[in-house]
């Protein structure tokens, strides 16, 4: 090969894996449409953060199921944890601070991530579906057994927490619950962006696409997953601290089933390891649950149900991999 | 420490492996010193490939030792063996079929280099990283290709890509299991070609069916029969073997019919 073809391929290949770290323009949108819909829906910002709250959510999802491949059906567990921490701290012990509450949700949602994941691990497919599943359900009767510390099914209610920041106080209209939650998830996602395009990140796809490869260039899998899981983990213990700041009550209904399969509803709708799937999935679950379930409960979960079933077989990618492919068509034809 | 001085880079002692009632490693021996070209023949099914999954982690014998450099690594994980030193490409190809073939490269160095714990992006430790793979990519003539995700490869060229997962390990000890399987007779010399000029400080045990290549590359050959090492020696004792005219190259003619 001629030495300036080498060149050109070394600039293009630098170009290229840089691409991978480098910001895009659309990575401004769900930052501009939140920003949006907090002066356009003044009046539906306490739904609004909610919507982010299961974006930061999904987003914990993403990195175990969308980039190291991980199928889990309890990551609730994880929400619940971090959910219960704050509002625990802030009902027994008068700790209301909410930001170190978010630290400690995380430390404990990690906590329990890694020691689960010691053992959950170990297990792919069909057995880790049904361990993830039935350790969250053994979490929540454990929640409803000590009901004189949680509450048992009637939670906490009426919680108080401080002002974030020690300045804004949550307001009726729920801006201050808004903007906390946007902040919140905005810092997680720069987080979580930084690990998946980071070597560690690379490593988690490498496991995805081909375990037994990744062992056999001395890849140590099963650390790489326990880390993995448990930044999920953590994230998702942050999701549930911010779930109960912003209702400011918990209850044992966070380990449902139905969360731990919301949210991987919202993933595979929004689209899985591309880290914005987790937004425009909980956007589009959210909007659709909220607006169908006016009709009837029954009309919202046939039209949930219909639209999975259009994604797994029609756009498997999701949302995004639609948008995406879209986007190559469209470039297809020029330089 | 000493021992890597003068210790083999690999050496097998009485390894066996059962699969319930099958044997499909008997007691098996084998020593590549520092730069071997040693090649591994047998019939299908002599247990080979198995072979190679015992020498590195992939299969537990249920008899015998590993030693690299002379230290015992039996109890050892595949990822651990991996590190020290231990490399091998497979039979059928194993990548990450939905990454380019850049990025499957430099998984392997940064596995290597231990960046893969790294989990923040560095722009100027990422650019030696992938500096590293392209050389090891132009090395095999694969760098135009860097970019193309590898599951659009000809699969003669993914391949290549199996060699150079194996080679980005920079490892002292490599197995290659079949590196030609599967190519168009045509394509199989690049290959052989790449196998042919190895870094002659690797250890290399390569499995192999096409007797001219074997007879070309390899210092010394062991043949493998039901798991056991029949005979070993060099190509000349080997090709003046009787037995294993009989039950190897008798048949070699026919052995893809
Ligand atoms: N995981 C397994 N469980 C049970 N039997 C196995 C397993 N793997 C291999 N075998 C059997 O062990 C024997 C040896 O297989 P192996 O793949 O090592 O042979 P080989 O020499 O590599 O053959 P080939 O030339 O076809 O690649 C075969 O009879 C095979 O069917
Ligand atoms: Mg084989």
């Amino acid at each position: 090969m001629a030495a300036t073809d080498e060149i050109a391929v070394a600039a293009r290949a630098r170009r290229f894996l840089a691409a991978h770290a480098r910001l895009r323009p659309t990575e401004a949108l769900p930052w501009l449409v939140a920003v949006a819909a907090f002066f356009v829906f003044p009046d539906r910002l306490t739904f609004g953060s909610q919507v982010l709250v299961m974006a930061l959510f999904a987003l914990s999802l993403d990195l175990v199921l969308g980039y190291a491949g991980i199928l889990t059906l309890g990551h609730a567990a994880f929400f619940g944890i971090g959910a219960y921490t704050v509002g625990l701290l802030a009902a027994r012990l008068d700790w209301t601070e909410p930001l170190t509450g978010l630290l400690a949700a995380a430390t404990c949602a990690g906590f329990a991530g890694a020691l689960s994941g010691v053992v959950l691990l170990r297990y792919r497919g069909l057995t880790l579906l049904v361990l993830t599943l039935s350790t969250t359900f053994i979490l929540q009767e454990f929640g409803n057994v000590f009901d004189r510390v949680t509450g048992g099914y009637d939670g906490l209610p009426g919680l108080s927490f401080s002002p974030v920041l020690g300045v804004f106080d949550y307001d009726l209209f729920g801006r201050t619950a808004y903007l906390y939650a946007l902040a919140v998830l905005f810092v997680c996602f720069c987080l979580a962006r930084a690990i998946v395009v980071s070597p560690f990140g690379r490593s988690l796809v490498g496991i995805r696409e081909n375990t037994a490869r990744m062992h056999s260039i001395g890849a140590p899998v099963h650390g790489r997953l326990l880390v993995a899981y448990t930044v999920s983990a953590a994230l998702a213990g942050v999701a549930g601290a911010l779930h109960a700041h912003t209702n400011a009550f918990v209850t044992l209904s966070v380990f449902d089933f139905e969360n731990s399969a919301g949210v991987l509803v919202m993933l595979i709708l929004g689209g899985t390891g591309r880290l914005y799937g987790a937004f425009w999935g909980a956007v589009v679950y959210m909007v659709l649950q909220d607006s169908l379930a006016k009709f009837s409960p029954a009309f919202w979960q046939a039209g949930v149900g219909l639209l999975l079933i259009v994604t797994v077989l029609f756009a498997r990618a999701g949302i995004l991999g639609l948008v995406e492919a879209a986007g190559r068509r469209l470039r297809g034809g020029g330089p | 420490m000493i021992a890597s001085m003068t210790a083999p880079a690999l050496e097998i002692r009485g390894l066996a492996r059962n699969f319930g009632a099958l044997a499909v490693a008997r007691h098996i021996d084998l020593v590549l010193e520092r730069g071997a070209r040693h090649a591994l023949i047998g019939p299908n099914g002599a247990g080979k490939t198995t072979l190679v999954n015992l020498i590195t982690g992939v299969l537990k014998p249920s008899a015998g030792r590993v030693l690299l450099d002379g230290d015992d690594v039996t109890g050892l994980p595949q990822a651990a063996r991996a590190r020290r030193g231990i490399a091998r490409t497979f039979q059928i190809n194993q990548l990450f079929r939905g990454l380019t073939v850049l990025e499957n490269v430099c998984l392997a160095v940064a596995e290597r280099t231990g960046a893969a714990r790294r989990m923040f992006p560095s722009v100027r430790r990422d650019a030696a990283m992938i500096d590293e793979a392209l050389a090891q990519l132009d090395g095999l003539r694969l760098a135009g290709d860097a970019l193309v995700p590898v599951r659009e490869l000809p699969y003669g060229r993914q391949r290549l890509v199996e060699i150079a997962l194996a080679l980005a390990q920079r490892p002292r000890v490599l197995l290659l299991d079949e590196p030609a399987a599967g190519v168009p007779s045509a394509e199989s010399h690049l290959i052989l070609d790449v196998v042919a000029s190895l870094d002659p400080d690797i250890a290399v045990l390569i499995i192999e069916h096409d007797m001219d290549v074997v007879f070309r590359f390899a210092r010394r050959i062991s043949v493998l029969v039901a798991g056991a090492v029949m005979t070993e020696g060099t190509p000349e004792e080997i090709r003046a073997d009787p037995r294993v005219r009989a039950v190897y190259l008798g048949e070699s003619g026919d052995r893809h019919g």
